[in-house]
């Protein structure tokens, strides 16, 4: 969980002496010669931020060869977030690439001090995480069961255990805990000097006292960095400046958009106890009672994330370094009751300090890094929702193997800045929405929680109409899209009654919906796709995206292709459906969340060529799915256009009139497997539209549908999500798209070569659908993402989705499927003999449901007639 | 005695008046010393006097059995014996308090609270770029009725033509009408006054053409302040002829407007307005009787302009303006801004004598009101003390059956022979404002009569300051245990949470003003009885009481002195 540390004062002593200048010069100068040093005119890279993240950038990037680099940091190295830091670092984390860097860092740190010679208080004390109620016993058992597969030793103990591992506790209250041993306690401030000693030793020049102004940029690429000592060209900039990354992004002259905001956040020190603490004792996370404790120099250190959290520098003030902000008393008030229940001895215990420390959240409470989608060579690593003790290390090498390599050694589309847009980066937006993300910190996570601020951003025109009928709305990228719509009689239940890990209250709505969808029509409000259109004089639009994608996009006019935008591991960088609206201009259809990403990966592929045209028209687009049997009827009744196969096949577009509104743009597909069609209709036309489809589909027993439904339904046909099932990493063959590619289109295409190689090899991990056999709906806990899949009892993978199938009356899991070797791990060839031939079982929380694993949807068991081109329908919807 | 039953409202509601006082006596065993005081400054001859107002209930839209507090009524000998001395009242619920059952009937905190809060309302002047300009942060406003109907009225709006703010509170007699229609119509006159004769022009050449009107005000009103519709076109009327005749009267040389000349215009054209509209009558009956009721029942004003630095309070009786001010020492300070209109001030009592002859100099001013009858030494409507005998008779006459048949409109004051006996001019002061003034109260007399102006500015003093910076606690070199800081924080929590149980500075000194004990602190049970008390009793105890409380910017307010 934490994060913060207080340097020591001893440790503070000891260590100032070097660190004002860690130049590559490297004698211990005194800090007035280190300042008078004149800053280098250029450099390969400029780190702007010397706190636990720009240090481990530089750490890293200097261990992998890059020696060019010059460290800036604004006040004293470390002094900032890191100084301030409470010191935790804990693995036990939600998100599977958050739990891999927190286990990396701790493995860093543990060797560091051998390795610099530099003291950083390391100590393994381990971490027990307490649960009040059944649900927070649940959520730690997820958690638990995704540790122990990646090889992080965890387990869940009784109250009794966690009396025996420390004795202050007051256990009456919990109903378990779980215990991660090898968690530890650090310096922060110590660990960020030691990574910068190291650094310096291997050729980073650091220079303190330094502000970065601005950064220059030239034709979208960096050129060099403005200081308050003098400009440094340089290739990469990297904005380290933690709470600062905001304003600094800002200050370009092309602002790169970091979406973060810095909150209060308290801490309680104390005198040691009459028998002071061991230095061994575990760290407590008690998140019901919202406060973490861990030993500090024989008493105790202890904050939390209160409910009303305070957002501050909000206007951005910009100081050099965190002044001692006001402490206060009264706002820590609810903490200190929570810590005098579970610790009731403290009591006497004499009070030193109450530390008033900021911490950046983001939008989502994940962290952000990454390249600048606008600026290339502008690197991001900051917003690390007061975990930066157990992501710097992590983050640092991720960052710089990005940097090195063009992309990190894991999937980080979660982490990745791209995910965000300009759109997130109000300021009154961003303070709303941390309010919300510190308290959730310690909050129950549940599945499909939608945050309640910052919302009805970005709204289809729709909306009211649609509201009005009962829609509960969930939010993707800023934009509202109906998860279901409550009929009038119906009541659910409250916002916090409503979070569970069993069956949710909506089960019977979505049901209905989904089996209207399967017999009758419905419509689905789809507005929020990115759709982008391509245009050209010539035939630049066909070559750059036959490049940049890897089916055959020469196809006839009003044609609708699937293909994946690969890079050069053959991983998806994009999943789109591509419609050939003439000879030379093509609309593109993707995920929600890939407006930022795929733009600026079209950007950066396509050549500069003043004859091709790239659009983004997501906005000028109301985007209506109707699925089901009957929406064949609907159209036509309307358009006086015969809709039948055999005039309008499927993945076919044509733009017609649907009512009385012209140039709606139809397409015979409907991201799910099921018949029906997808209208995209200009945006004045959207209301008419959908007027005249409810009150014609009327006979045909239309009604609207959200997000729920089409989630169910194309879980069960097996169907990927980019950004969810399948990321860059992920390769057509691996999830059983190969009739997606055409390795032999007659040029080449980025990922190609990959795709070659990997088919003649053979896949690592094969996508595969699962179907929970002896899983009860009302009773058991269902599945969500990333549980554990076992074969004949092996760990071989995570799932990365799941949905309640409503017609085969099943849980549907997807997920891969790797072959470790049983001697040393190491990933094998996986074949369908290899996943046809094995018993699975899916981990929900530490209890293990049977499965059976399939390659290929259950055609058999659908009650309608199957087309030939459903199966290669694809879908394009993030989660 | 009768059971009560609870009233929708969750006021405790007394059915009958013969069980209502020893249940009263019930629900207050506290001592007598305590509550004595409780009782309103007027005496308990004019409480049990009562009876006799029955047949003014379609006079005027007050309680049947409750007095006109600044209006005593003893038309005839015969009347006088359904009052009782104020013995018999005492010998009544002194002797019931030892019967007295266990039995109480108190409201619950969040009861208490919504009774409270029923009327408040909270306007903040809208910030312009996280920048405010005006002088004024905002007002907070409240109300309790103790007349059912309440028979104060407030109001408060933003110059949209000139620059500044008006804020007034209004305290009627015999009715609420006059009260209704000045708060309504006082505003239209002084903004009026304070147009530039450009504008004036603008605005007649608009009606004129039928073109759409530029608005002069902007109210900041409570859902419960209503403006009469019917009564609208009449009103505007006279306006227009009040701003033709600015018009008329301009020479052509703009000269500068003088705020205090415009205040003491507006007041003395409304009331002289009102006092023809009732002569003239109107042909709709229902108007008709409307003017009537408005002339014959009677208001006091206190109004305050802010604009900028200059604050100007236009006073017409016996409501007050009290400037809070904070002084160096961090201390509260109380600064009167306006004077009361009545037998307690002396230049009042000399101004009267002078205005009506020696041989009056007795009758004029008798047992402290005005012929004996009224309080207020000045106040709008009240023709009864302006009309001469004749004028009165001839309108009671050709007026509707109503005010025919009402024993008050036909009596005719004792010892009346140099009408007018009272006036609308306002008393006007000017105040400068400095960074020390941090808030304006204007109440009615009834805050006025159960509190010290010095409690009063005390109170909102250390609310609002408490809302703004509550000292904060630092540990600092002391040794405290975790223990100690959590006891102490806990009772921080607790002692917090009943000073932000109030968002308005109004609500908050109602609730002291209502709730107060001996101590000066709020007691529960006290405020619970109090705000439990039937409508008939209520008005023993206390008097509507209307309160606004206006917060000034100080950093402007320094700012426009340093700009000089």
């Amino acid at each position: 969980v934490m994060f913060c540390r207080l340097l020591s004062v001893v440790g503070r002593q000891r260590t100032s002496p070097g660190w004002q200048n860690w130049s590559s010069a490297g004698s211990s100068t005194s800090a007035a010669e280190a300042r008078s040093v004149a800053l280098p005119t250029e450099a390969q890279v400029v780190i702007c931020g010397g706190g636990i993240m720009g240090t481990s950038v530089a750490y890293h990037l200097s261990k992998m060869g890059w020696k060019d680099i010059v460290l800036l940091e604004q006040g004293r190295l470390a002094a900032g977030s890191t100084r301030f830091c409470a010191g935790i670092l804990s693995t036990a984390r939600h998100l599977t690439i958050e739990q891999k860097m927190a286990d990396y860092s701790n493995k860093l740190y543990h060797q560091l001090e051998q390795e610099t010679g530099i003291q950083t208080g390391y100590t393994r004390t381990g971490s027990v995480f307490l649960a009040q109620t059944q649900d927070r016993l649940i959520s730690l058992k997820r958690i638990n069961s995704r540790l122990n597969v990646i090889g992080i030793p965890s387990e869940i103990i009784s109250p009794k255990k966690v009396a025996e591992l420390h004795h202050l506790l007051n256990v009456h209250d919990l109903v378990g805990a779980m215990h991660v041993p090898e968690d530890a306690v650090v310096s922060s401030a110590d660990v960020a000097l030691a990574l910068a000693s190291a650094a310096s030793q291997n050729g980073v020049q650091i220079y303190d006292r330094t502000s970065v102004l601005h950064v220059m940029v030239k034709k979208g690429q960096v050129t060099g960095v403005e200081t308050d000592k003098g400009q440094i060209e340089c290739q990469y900039f990297v904005n380290c400046a933690g709470q600062w990354a905001y304003e600094l992004g800002l200050s370009n002259e092309e602002p790169v958009s970091i979406p973060l905001h810095a909150c209060e956040h308290f801490y309680l020190l104390t005198r040691p106890l009459e028998t002071p603490l061991q230095s061994s004792t575990p760290t407590i996370v008690d998140a019901d009672g919202r406060i973490y404790i861990r030993n500090w120099q024989g008493g105790i250190l202890s904050g939390g994330f209160e409910k009303n959290p305070k957002p501050i520098f909000t206007e951005g003030k910009n100081q050099l370094e965190i002044q001692n902000l006001q402490e206060d008393w009264d706002h820590f008030e609810p903490l200190l009751s929570s810590l005098l229940r579970r610790m009731p001895e403290l009591e006497s215990l004499e009070i030193m300090k109450l530390v008033n420390c900021p911490e950046t959240f983001t939008p989502d409470m994940r962290c952000i890094m990454g390249e600048s989608p606008a600026v290339q060579g502008y690197f991001v690593l900051a917003g690390m929702n007061s975990a930066g003790l157990s992501f710097g290390g992590g983050a640092g090498k991720y960052l710089a193997e990005w940097m090195v390599h063009g992309y990190p050694s894991e999937n980080v589309w979660e982490l990745d800045l791209k995910r965000f847009g300009a759109l997130q980066s109000s300021r009154t937006f961003l303070r709303h929405r941390v309010m919300e993300v510190m308290p959730l910190m310690y909050d129950l996570k549940v599945p499909r929680w939608d945050f309640q601020t910052g919302r009805q951003l970005r709204t289809s025109p729709l909306y009211d109409r649609l509201d009005a009928q009962g829609a509960r709305w969930m939010e993707k990228h800023g934009f509202e899209r109906p998860k279901y719509f409550v009929p009038p009689d119906k009541d659910l239940l409250a916002l916090e009654q409503s979070k569970t890990f069993y069956k949710p209250d909506w089960f019977d709505i979505v049901e209905s919906e989904v089996k209207c969808c399967k017999e009758a029509v419905c419509v689905i409000d789809m507005s929020s796709f990115t759709k982008f259109e391509i245009t050209s004089t010539g035939d630049q639009a066909l070559e750059v995206l036959q490049y940049l994608f890897s089916n055959d996009l020469d196809v006839p006019v009003g044609h609708i292709v699937h293909t994946g935008m690969l890079n050069e591991v053959g991983g998806y960088e994009n999943d789109c459906s591509i419609a050939r609206l003439s000879k030379r201009s093509f609309f593109m259809i993707s995920p929600t969340d890939q407006q930022v990403h795929c733009w600026a990966w079209l950007k950066k592929h396509m050549p500069k060529d003043s004859n091709l045209l790239l659009e983004d028209v997501t906005w000028k687009y109301t985007a209506l799915n109707l699925i089901g049997p009957r929406a064949v009827d609907v159209l036509s009744e309307l358009s006086y256009a015969p809709m039948t196969p055999d005039h309008f096949p499927s993945l076919f577009c044509k733009e017609m009139s649907v009512g009385y509104a012209n140039g709606i743009r139809v397409m015979s597909m409907t991201h799910t497997g099921e018949p029906g069609f997808m209208l995209y209709i200009p945006i004045e036309y959207a209301l008419h539209v959908y007027n005249e489809v409810m009150s014609v589909g009327q006979k045909y027993g239309i009604r609207n549908a959200g997000y729920y439904a089409l989630r169910s339904l194309r879980i069960e046909k097996f169907f990927a999500f980019w950004g969810q099932d399948i990321n860059n990493l992920t390769t057509p063959l691996e999830c059983g798209r190969e009739s997606r590619v055409k390795l032999e289109k007659g040029m080449d295409f980025i990922g190609r070569d990959a795709l070659l190689q990997q088919k003649q090899n053979g896949v690592y991990k094969r996508f595969t659908m699962f179907i929970l056999d002896d899983h009860d709906t009302d009773l058991d806990l269902w599945p969500w993402w990333g549980e554990p899949i076992y074969r004949n009892g092996q760990y071989v993978g995570k799932t990365t989705s799941s949905a309640y199938s409503y017609s085969l009356e099943r849980h549907v899991c997807l997920g891969f499927v790797h072959n470790f070797s049983e001697d040393t791990g190491e990933e094998q060839v996986v074949t369908a003999d290899f996943i046809n031939r094995g018993e699975y079982e899916i981990d929900i929380a530490g209890y293990r449901f049977q499965a059976k694993a399939k390659l290929y949807p259950v055609a058999s068991l659908f009650t309608h007639k199957r087309r030939k081109d459903d199966m290669e329908l694809s879908d394009l919807h993030g989660k | 005695c009768s059971r009560p039953r609870a009233a929708p409202s969750g006021i405790l509601r007394i059915p009958v008046r013969s069980s209502s006082l020893p249940l009263f006596s019930d629900a207050m065993p506290a001592p007598t010393q305590l509550f004595f005081p409780l009782i309103r400054n007027c005496e308990l001859s004019r409480i049990y006097g009562t009876a006799c107002y029955c047949h003014h209930k379609h006079l005027c839209c007050s309680s049947p059995y409750i007095p006109q507090s600044r209006l005593r009524y003893t038309p005839h000998p015969a009347y006088a014996t359904f009052c009782r001395p104020k013995e018999n009242w005492w010998q009544y619920t002194q002797g019931r308090r030892y019967a007295s059952t266990p039995q109480k009937f108190y409201l619950t905190p969040p009861q208490v609270n919504s009774i409270l809060k029923a009327n408040e309302y909270s306007f903040k002047v809208p910030e312009f770029d996280g920048k405010n300009v005006s002088s004024i942060l905002g007002f907070d406003s409240n109300q309790l009725p103790a007349n059912a109907p309440i028979e104060d009225r407030r109001s408060a709006a933003t110059c949209l033509q000139t620059r500044g703010m008006l804020l007034g509170v209004f305290d009627g007699h015999a009715g609420c009408a006059c009260s209704q229609a000045v708060s309504e119509r006082l505003f239209y006159y002084i903004a009026v006054s304070l147009l530039p004769h450009e504008t004036l022009l603008e605005i007649e050449n608009a009606v004129e053409s039928g073109r759409a009107l530029l608005p002069i005000l902007q109210w900041h009103k409570h859902p419960n302040d209503y403006f009469s519709k019917e009564a609208s076109k009449l009103y505007f009327n006279s306006l227009r002829t009040y701003w033709q005749e600015l018009i008329d009267l301009n020479t052509g040389e703009s000269t500068d407007i003088d705020v205090k000349e415009a205040l003491i215009n507006a007041f003395k054209r409304l009331d002289n307005d009102i006092s023809l509209e009732a002569q003239v009558g109107d042909p709709n009956s229902f108007l008709n009787y409307l003017v009537l009721r408005v002339a014959f029942s009677g208001a006091t004003a206190c109004v305050a302009h802010v604009d900028g630095v200059d604050l100007h309070v236009a006073n017409t009786g016996d409501s007050r303006a009290m400037l809070g001010v904070q002084e160096e020492d961090g201390s509260w300070s109380a600064v009167t801004l306006s004077n009361d209109h009545n037998a307690q001030n002396e230049r009042e009592l000399e101004r009267l004598k002078l205005e009506h002859p020696k041989s009056e100099a007795k009758s004029v001013v008798k047992q402290d009101r005005l012929l004996g009858l009224l309080m207020p030494f000045r106040a709008f409507g009240d023709v009864k003390f302006k009309w001469s005998i004749d004028l009165q008779k001839r309108v009671i006459e050709s007026g509707p059956d109503q005010l025919n048949d009402n024993e008050y409109t036909k009596f005719i004051p004792p010892n009346y022979h140099t009408p007018p006996y009272l006036t609308a001019e306002p008393e006007v002061t000017y105040h400068r404002l400095r960074p020390q003034d941090k808030f304006l109260v204007l109440a009615t007399d009834g805050l006025w009569e159960t509190m010290h102006r010095q409690d009063v500015v005390r109170i909102v003093g250390e609310y609002l300051t408490g809302m703004h910076h509550q000292q904060p606690i630092a540990v600092g070199g002391y040794k405290v245990t975790l223990g100690q800081m959590h006891g102490l924080l806990t009772e921080r929590r607790t002692k917090m949470s009943s000073v932000f149980e109030d968002q308005n500075a109004a609500t908050h000194l109602i609730r002291h003003a209502v709730g107060n004990n001996e101590f000066g602190t709020v007691d529960h049970e006290r405020l619970s009885k109090m705000l439990s008390l039937p409508e008939e009793l209520a008005r023993m105890y206390r008097d509507d009481i209307t309160i606004i409380v206006v917060q000034f910017n100080s950093h402007v307010v320094g700012a426009y002195q340093n700009q000089e």
